[in-house]
């Protein structure tokens, strides 16, 4: 178990270091005049300055080093929590992403959770309910739901409970009725995605002998589905709440832009829109590390879950 | 066609009389396969739907009489009815026009995006579940990095470092969605390359590019062409998310993302001038992921 442990924690560690490479290539390596892009980002136009004058800010900028040089440079800084500089905001970016991070919790929790009761209230009462017209209109509510894209949603809420019945507010980032709006638009594509596997579970699960014999001790069909059922049917839906972490960063983003919440989401749209690099740079890399760790803890957590699985003996 | 078929040829082989079995041309095995989805009549709504985007795509000025730029004051803003199908917006342009021409920019930037995510994809797939060993390793290494990234920030991350547009935000777009390919591509091309008639092709002299392009690769194909379908309405959603941020095309051109983005300044006044253009693009996209499920469950 230590050892699995030791190279699953190297594993992520190795996945994080890439993806931090990866989109350290992205912004410095692709085609585009990094230095200009930088420049205008701070306000200045690169046009305007003398030989002198850029050859000044590229020093500045640490753009006259190596690649290696510059990329070994940034990278032994943010593993000390530097992150470095906002060029269009002039503040450390670890002072905002501090600042912004907890309005970003809040909402991405909130609707984790609310994916999950949604996802596995939908994908439950599908499978318990034998009507069959309603029964089937159940199973396409999930292929609806991502196919809905997430800032439309958040634009007819607005319209139906914001404007419409005004049960909470539109926009704006202050207690608890402001953050109902977003966490919900936030979770319907995830709660599409858990209902759809639950159902899929559900399917495979009561062709299985354990129902047969559940049924057969004379335990009633709710009684059958709620104790032998669900968790067998639910087990897949804890990897998914790992891999679903990246989709709900993703719709923090245009979330936050829609309902105007301070948050890391609409940074990352300000950042890229004023092409603020150290601060695409830094929401990337921590997003992704949320990503890896949420993953890593899931992976570690699925032994206590399903006592079948055992990271002790490696067969394979 | 007047007469039912039989939904399987299997009567043919039983006769004594047709001994001489042929296999089915390549029309009848797609008729075979495409006639009874069409009786269902979801399918052939999505179809439509789908047959119809495509339309307006390519020939949007067959399907409506307005001009997409052209602005009448006196109209804006003006409510859905039998003229405006989907309403004015506050220059008075028509919307339905205004929907149909954007079909072409986001429907293009989808394709580009998807294309260049199953041409990347299936190389990289096909040459990892091939090569094996190192190469393999390496390549699902770098794979595994990707998709740690989330699909959105990545694709901000390119257009941050390659400008904003539509092809630049396709191809951020394609970029993110390349490693599920490589993954499902990979997958299938190992499955397939243990199977016997590969085998037996490799005993018969077959070289590799040939094994690879005219036994595995027409096999491996099925799931990787409905994961093709199914992240095509994802791109869609994915490119309008991008350009309704903000880093799509330019105005006054449209993509339906940047209609939608449009629209939230009057959602008070009026509310159909985001929330009728974002039904357009859920239709189309339901529609896809209604005829990538078809695909994968139709029997095979």
């Amino acid at each position: 178990m230590k050892r699995y442990l030791i190279g699953r924690i190297g594993q992520a560690l190795l996945v994080l270091w890439g993806a931090y490479t990866v989109t350290y290539l992205i912004l410095y390596l692709l085609p585009g005049d990094t230095l200009s892009i930088m420049l205008s980002a701070s306000g200045m136009e690169a046009d305007g300055l003398s030989a002198e004058d850029l050859a000044k800010a590229r020093a500045y900028y640490g753009l006259d080093q190596g690649l290696w040089q510059q990329y070994a440079d940034l990278l032994w800084r943010a593993l000390h929590g530097d992150l470095g500089h906002s060029l269009s905001l002039n503040r450390p970016v670890t002072a905002l992403l501090a600042e912004r991070l907890p309005q970003t919790l809040a909402l991405a929790g909130l609707a984790i959770v609310l994916s999950l009761l949604g996802g596995i209230g939908l994908g439950y009462l599908t499978a318990y309910l034998q009507w069959r017209p309603l029964k089937t209109a159940l199973s396409r509510l999930p292929s609806l739901g991502f196919s809905v894209p997430v800032f439309w949603m958040g634009l007819l809420l607005i319209q139906v409970f914001a404007f419409g019945l005004g049960w909470f507010p539109a926009t704006g980032s202050n207690g608890f009725d402001s953050l109902v709006l977003p966490a919900v638009t936030l979770a319907i594509p995830s709660a599409a995605v858990y209902a759809q596997v639950l159902q899929r579970g559900f399917q495979g699960v009561w062709q299985e002998p354990y129902i047969v014999t559940a049924f057969a001790k004379g335990l009633s069909r709710a009684q059958v589905q709620a104790r032998h059922g669900l968790r067998n049917a639910a087990l897949p839906i804890l990897t998914l709440v790992g891999l679903q972490v990246g989709n709900t960063v993703s719709g923090a983003v245009l979330v936050e832009t829609i309902f105007s919440r301070n948050g890391v989401g609409r940074l990352a749209q300000e950042a890229v829109l004023r092409q603020d690099i150290p601060v695409v740079l830094a929401i990337v890399s921590v997003s992704a590390a949320a990503f890896v760790v949420i993953n890593l803890l899931v992976d570690l957590l699925y032994p206590y879950l399903d006592p079948r699985i055992s990271h002790c003996p490696k067969v394979s | 066609m007047t007469t039912p078929s039989p939904a399987y040829p299997v009567s043919t082989p039983l006769a004594p009389a047709a001994a001489t079995w042929r296999r089915h041309s390549r029309l009848r095995r797609l008729q075979l396969t495409v006639l009874p989805l069409l009786r269902r009549p979801g399918f052939s709504l999505a179809l439509a739907v789908v047959a119809f985007a495509l339309l307006a795509a390519l020939v949007p000025h067959w399907l409506t009489a307005f001009d997409p730029y052209a602005t009448a004051p006196a109209d804006k803003l003006r409510a859905p009815d039998a003229v405006h199908w989907f309403g004015t917006d506050e220059l008075g342009r028509d919307l339905f026009t205004r929907v149909l021409y954007g079909a072409r920019l986001s429907i293009q930037a989808a394709l580009l995006a998807v294309g260049l995510a199953l041409l990347g994809g299936l190389g990289l797939g096909v040459l990892a579940g091939f090569a094996g060993g190192r190469v393999d390793a390496l390549i699902m290494r770098v794979v595994d990095v990707l998709l740690a990234l989330p699909g959105l920030l990545l694709a901000l991350a390119i257009v941050t470092a390659i400008g904003f547009g539509t092809v630049p935000v396709a191809i951020a777009v394609g970029v993110g969605i390349l490693p599920g390919f490589a993954r499902t591509t990979r997958a299938e091309v190992l499955r397939v390359k243990t199977l016997p008639y590969v085998e037996a092709a490799r005993l018969a002299g077959v070289s590799w590019p040939r094994t690879l392009l005219r036994h595995v690769l027409p096999n491996a194909w099925g799931p990787v062409a409905v994961l093709a379908t199914l992240d095509f309405g994802a791109a869609i959603l994915a490119t309008a998310g991008l350009s309704f941020l903000g880093f799509g095309a330019a105005p006054p051109a449209a993509e339906w993302g940047t209609l939608i983005a449009n629209g939230r300044h009057f959602l008070i006044t009026a509310p159909w001038v985001s929330l009728l253009p974002g039904l357009f693009v859920v239709a189309v996209v339901f529609s896809l992921n209604h005829l990538a499920r078809s695909a994968e469950e139709a029997p095979r």
